[in-house]
């Protein structure tokens, strides 16, 4: 490479990578530094940088002797002891992965269907699904609140059919249901998109082969189109799973008490409780999830193309 | 033959999309509704969003989010759009792997580790926080939108302009540039859009400094359920609809990669 084209190459990429390192790269390490310290008194962090009380200047605290007072495990400790932690992580993967699923199996036949319309429908038909996720997504959660509140119609309706079998009325706000439907909800199109994506791509001429030597319906999707279109779910399900993992706004709003996932923790250790190392903890617990997740997709992906082919 | 089979199809899509849209109609209902009640309907009214207008501290969140989607988009647009070109135009490691992990970790993560390494550096939070926050996190989507119009660009345009005696800087503003304008527009509208939507990220970088209008109307829900909410909401509805509406219209293929 020339000096003239590197000199350009780092006029393109350095701004933003300045960017990205400063405003990105730094706090996460940051956080992942946070996790090994013991937390300030009143939250936040154990300062670095104090007042001398010997000399009254500000300077660095730590040293070659002491660092061990600065660094931790004990916040590691902490997660691992008390089981509710573990549980709670055990029941936000449980909600994520119903959420997967549900997700999944409501975007499935939309997506196929979408797929298999005539060309001029087809972007309109991908437009439809792609607007409400636009809108704000508290509005969204707000929009359950009004249908799942006791004085909402869906709820009367439930709690009507409900009580003709004898069974009496549930409150439908607040509980594991709200949360799943609202996270359902507010996932389904990133379920829809790469699912249309991959099957707008089949090859049709296979169905038809498969037809005229005798398979049925069902042979046909379960020999073709589905070994076919696994990298679109993988894909659909990495993105649907993996920000309802993270949240904690939806709990928040539908879950009540026993809604509550990691993310809940997450923020109430940053914020309310201020213990910053233990968030920082929970923080890191949640990347490492996530990219277990994101390599174990990449590799099922690919093996599942591999096997479609 | 295939009739049994679609029937059964379409049923399960108009359900789906039943399930899309019926919430969000009855929100832009209800904000018509005479009552203080989120339930019977009694009459229509346009007191709701009176009320909004008049609403002192829905304004001023209503302005900073404003203020921050404008800077924010501008930057962002900057910064992805050189992302995307650098993405587009050489082999980087690192780059890529910090435009595209934002997008792809819980927000959260991003939210909470700003907020320490804002308060370390002794950052009062406010509205120059959040902008410093949401530009991190669009330069991503932007990079994106862009990467995927100079994918689908013709280089041989690039190339025919060189042979015509263009100067690299020539070919790229006469003939890149305005191929890849509807891409950065585009571009500039997402970063606008997800900025006046954020929630999560601006929950943890706006301190007591700065509320925004995805602040005030969490505030506001989580106390209770108000039919101003449901002004509110159908107004910023009918914003992010004509932005995607200009949006499509300038950079389909763009959209769609989204």
């Amino acid at each position: 490479m020339s000096k003239s084209n590197r000199i350009n190459k780092w006029l393109i990429s350095g701004p933003p990578l300045l960017y990205l390192i400063i405003f990105f790269a730094i706090p996460s390490l940051i956080m992942a530094f946070a996790a090994f310290r013991f937390p300030e008194d009143y939250g936040g962090l154990l300062p670095l940088i104090g007042v001398n009380p010997d000399t009254g200047a500000n300077e660095l605290l730590v040293n070659a002797q002491n660092w061990r007072d600065y660094l931790t495990f004990e916040n590691f400790g902490l997660f691992f002891t008390d089981s509710i932690y573990v549980e709670l992580f055990a029941k936000s993967f449980w909600y994520a992965g119903i959420t997967t699923l549900i997700c999944l199996a409501m975007a499935y036949p939309l997506a196929w269907l979408i797929a298999r319309s005539p060309k001029k429908y087809r972007d309109l038909m991908i437009l439809l699904v792609i607007l409400p996720f636009w809108s704000n997504f508290l509005i969204r959660v707000y929009a359950w609140m009004i249908i799942l509140g006791p004085q909402g119609y869906f709820s009367m309706a439930i709690n009507q059919a409900l009580g003709l079998i004898g069974i009496g009325p549930v409150q439908l706000m607040f509980s594991h249901v709200a949360v799943i439907i609202v996270l359902v909800y507010v996932h389904l199109p990133f379920m829809v998109l790469p699912l249309y994506a991959n099957l707008e791509k089949h090859d049709m001429a296979l169905l038809d082969a498969a037809q005229d030597l005798g398979a049925s319906g069902w042979q046909r999707f379960w020999k073709i189109t589905w070994p076919l279109s696994l990298p679109g779910v993988w894909a659909g399900a990495a993105l649907v799973f993996i920000p309802a993992l993270g949240m904690f706004a939806v709990p928040d709003l539908v879950g009540g008490t026993d809604g509550i996932m990691i993310g809940n923790l997450i923020k109430q250790q940053f914020l309310d409780s201020r213990d910053w190392p233990f968030g920082s903890v929970l923080s890191i617990m949640l990347t490492l999830a996530v990219l277990l997740l994101a390599g174990m997709a990449a590799l099922i992906g690919r093996g599942g193309k591999r096997n479609a082919l | 033959m295939h009739s049994k089979q679609s029937k059964w199809l379409w049923a399960a899509a108009l359900l789906a999309y039943a399930f899309l849209y019926v919430p969000l109609i009855i929100v832009v209902v209800y904000s018509f509704n005479d009552s203080k009640l989120n339930a019977e309907w009694v009459g229509f009214t346009f007191k709701w969003y009176d009320m909004l207008f008049k609403n002192e501290q829905m304004l001023v969140a209503a302005r900073n989010s404003l203020l921050i989607a404008i800077v924010t988009s501008v930057c962002a647009t900057v910064l992805g759009t050189l992302a995307g070109l650098a993405m587009h135009k050489y082999k980087l490691r690192l780059l890529p792997l910090l435009v595209l992990t934002p997008i792809a970790i819980p927000e959260i993560l991003m939210g909470v580790s700003l907020l320490i390494f804002f308060v370390m550096l002794n950052m009062t939070l406010g509205l120059v926080s959040v902008a410093l926050a949401h530009i991190a996190f669009c330069i991503g989507f932007v990079a994106i939108v862009v990467r995927s119009r100079l994918q689908g660009m013709d280089e041989s345009l690039v190339e025919a302009a060189r042979d015509l005696g263009a100067t690299p800087v020539q070919a790229f503003r006469l003939v890149t540039m305005p191929l890849i304008m509807p891409g950065i527009i585009a571009g500039a509208l997402m970063a606008f859009t997800l900025s006046i939507d954020d929630f999560v990220i601006t929950f943890f970088t706006a301190g007591a400094g700065a509320s925004t209008l995805p602040l005030q109307i969490y505030s506001m829900i989580r106390i209770a359920v108000t039919p101003e909410v449901n002004a509110v909401s159908t107004l910023l509805m009918v914003l992010t609809l004509c932005l995607i509406l200009l949006a499509s219209k300038l950079a389909p293929s763009a959209l769609r990669a989204e």
